[in-house]
């Protein structure tokens, strides 16, 4: 590893390979790094090594994600697998570990690709073990082929049904699937149909997936307004709302999905500054026609800048590289220009259909706001939502307050999994938009390392380090 | 946890609490325990609540686990080895010296 490079890409997804691909094809020395074993983010997850006898179970998308990986393969990107990012400062200095070993480096240009993650999901009893998300369902999928038999579904959004259908291709058993869809969102949807209509082949895919989990036995209700995760030590039961009463469904593994939201963590405590997107209910960076953020020399693209889905990220990411090119002095721009327009066509094509997802898979103001006081939102340092609730009454302002009135948006995890709920939270009680109440501040590390790797950052790496020498 | 049908695989043993159990090259700890019926992780500092796997992506940090005497691992995101010692965390996580190797 060099101590620079031209372009530094943080995220192995569609974005980041696509990015880290472009720039090294036009001559620049990249280097990408990424917190998993194998690129391919979380959509092309374990894609490489993939052995699942069955290829019909993940799909021909998943498998597409075979020629991304094998232009990164063929190029001179330096791909830095298993190493997590914990700091990109304003300096565009990057902090990684890897190996039980931290280390610094520059990069003239640095393109964050972190990604999204799903969005909290806060009920009563979503800490029970047991409840995790549809995504990391699919995660087990596409690592080792785990599964978890009679789960219950809850929830909505493309993914949601995504993987239930996955499910039922590979002959799992599903117990039910509570869909928690807003009904006034097909009504508000509609006035977005017509343009994505432009992308019928998604429209149909997405409409077969719902149509044949229906038609397959699998108990399916819809309207849900309300439900509750109940289990002493692992999730024993699910209870919803649905038709003015209280249900039970006895299962043992819950599925909790309502759309996934920018992975912001790393942009954000580099100081890039983040806009409120109420369409999509997130806040992602602010990013000019190049990808660049309000930092010079700091690109922020794919998901991470604004939810659209693979394909358009991989396209978002060869952009960023090429504006990160011509900043770098690697191309004219001319030739940025002229490489970007064929992708600009496409990514126009893409993208067509998103608003249309984003209202009707919007997800409902009770399962993002809790009503019910005992809910926890903050699951590490275990803050509920009537303690945060108080301490708005106590004249709590927004979340950076919130942390001192609370802990929460302390723990490990930092915020990425409350500071969404909390916000909102706010700015419900306040009667606020949550644009005004503001974002959770992040700061580095924003994942933990260890102090001995900090330590070890003060000895120069040319001289022996007295601990092992 | 049943497993769906795959090619090749590679298994290893590793240890959950004391007890042997049959992972595969690949799996994450994660994955590994959840494939052998565990699914409490670990208990928290706060409550003392049981926790497991949620988001799987290395985001939530719900999955922390002592792995060869370290503490505060993901164990989603991390690999899993042969002979590796795993263990439920029990609250905050112990400090003490050690080369940070798993």
């Amino acid at each position: 590893m060099k101590p620079n490079y031209d372009i530094a890409v943080i995220g192995a997804g569609p974005a980041g390979m696509a990015a880290a691909a472009t720039a090294a094809g036009q001559g620049a020395t990249v280097l990408l790094i990424d917190e998993q074993d194998t690129p391919g983010g979380q959509i092309y997850r374990s894609l490489s090594r993939q052995n699942l006898k069955d290829k019909a179970i993940l799909g021909p998308e998943y498998y597409a994600g075979h020629k991304l990986i094998a232009e990164l393969e063929t190029s001179r990107v330096e791909y830095c697998p298993g190493t997590t990012v914990w700091q990109v400062s304003e300096e565009r200095e990057i902090g990684i570990s890897g190996n039980g070993a931290a280390r610094l480096l520059t990069a003239d240009q640095i393109i964050i690709a972190t990604g999204a993650q799903e969005r909290p999901f806060p009920v009563l009893g979503w800490t029970l073990p047991g409840v995790m998300g549809a995504g990391a369902a699919q995660v087990l999928l596409k690592t080792g082929g785990v599964t978890l038999p009679d789960a219950v579904f809850v929830g909505t959004g493309p993914l949601l049904y995504l993987v239930a259908h996955q499910y039922l291709r590979a002959g799992i058993p599903i117990k039910a699937i509570l869909d928690t869809t807003p009904q006034g969102n097909t009504f508000r949807a509609l006035a977005h149909l017509p343009k994505a209509l432009a992308d019928l082949p998604s429209l149909i895919k997405g409409r077969r997936w719902i149509s044949q989990l229906r038609a397959s036995g699998i108990a399916f209700i819809k309207h849900v307004g309300d439900v509750r995760c109940v289990g002493e030590d692992t999730v024993e039961a699910i209870e919803y709302w649905q038709s003015g009463q209280w249900n039970r469904i006895e299962t043992q593994a819950v599925f909790l999905h309502q759309g996934v939201v920018p992975n912001v963590n790393l942009a954000m405590a580099a100081g890039c500054e983040h806009i409120w997107n109420n369409a999509q209910l997130c806040w992602h960076a602010k990013t000019d026609k190049w990808s660049q953020s309000s930092i010079p020399g700091i690109s922020v693209t794919g998901d991470g800048a604004g939810i659209n889905g693979a394909k358009s990220a991989e396209i978002s990411g060869r952009i960023a590289a090429l504006g990160a090119l011509h900043r770098c002095d690697l191309i004219d721009t001319a030739a940025r220009d002229r490489l970007a327009a064929p992708a600009r066509r496409a990514l126009a094509r893409e993208v067509r259909i998103r608003p249309f997802l984003d209202a009707l898979f919007r997800p409902s103001q009770n399962f993002r706001v809790p009503a019910n006081d005992q809910t926890i939102v903050c699951r590490c340092e275990e803050v509920t939502a009537g303690a945060i609730r108080e301490a708005v009454d106590l004249g709590c302002m927004g979340p950076n307050q919130l942390k001192s009135f609370t802990r929460c948006g302390m723990g490990p995890c930092q915020g990425r999994m409350c500071s969404l709920t909390a916000t909102e939270i706010i700015a419900q009680s306040r009667n606020e938009t949550v644009a005004n109440i503001g974002a959770m501040r992040l700061r580095p590390p924003v994942k933990p390392l260890l102090l001995g790797e900090l330590a070890d950052l003060a000895i120069p790496p040319d001289e022996p380090n007295p601990k092992v020498g | 946890m049943p497993r769906l049908d795959r090619n090749g695989d590679t298994s290893v043993s590793i240890e959950f609490e004391g007890v042997a159990i049959s992972a595969f090259e690949g799996d994450s700890v994660a994955a590994a325990l959840l494939s052998n019926g565990y699914r409490n992780f670990r208990d928290t500092p706060v409550n003392g609540a049981s926790r497991g796997a949620f988001c799987m992506m290395g985001v939530c940090f719900d999955c922390l686990v002592e792995i060869n005497g370290i503490g505060n691992i993901q164990a989603c995101m991390t690999e899993v080895r042969a002979g590796m010692h795993i263990r439920r965390q029990r609250g905050a996580r112990d400090i003490h010296a050690q080369d940070g190797s798993l």
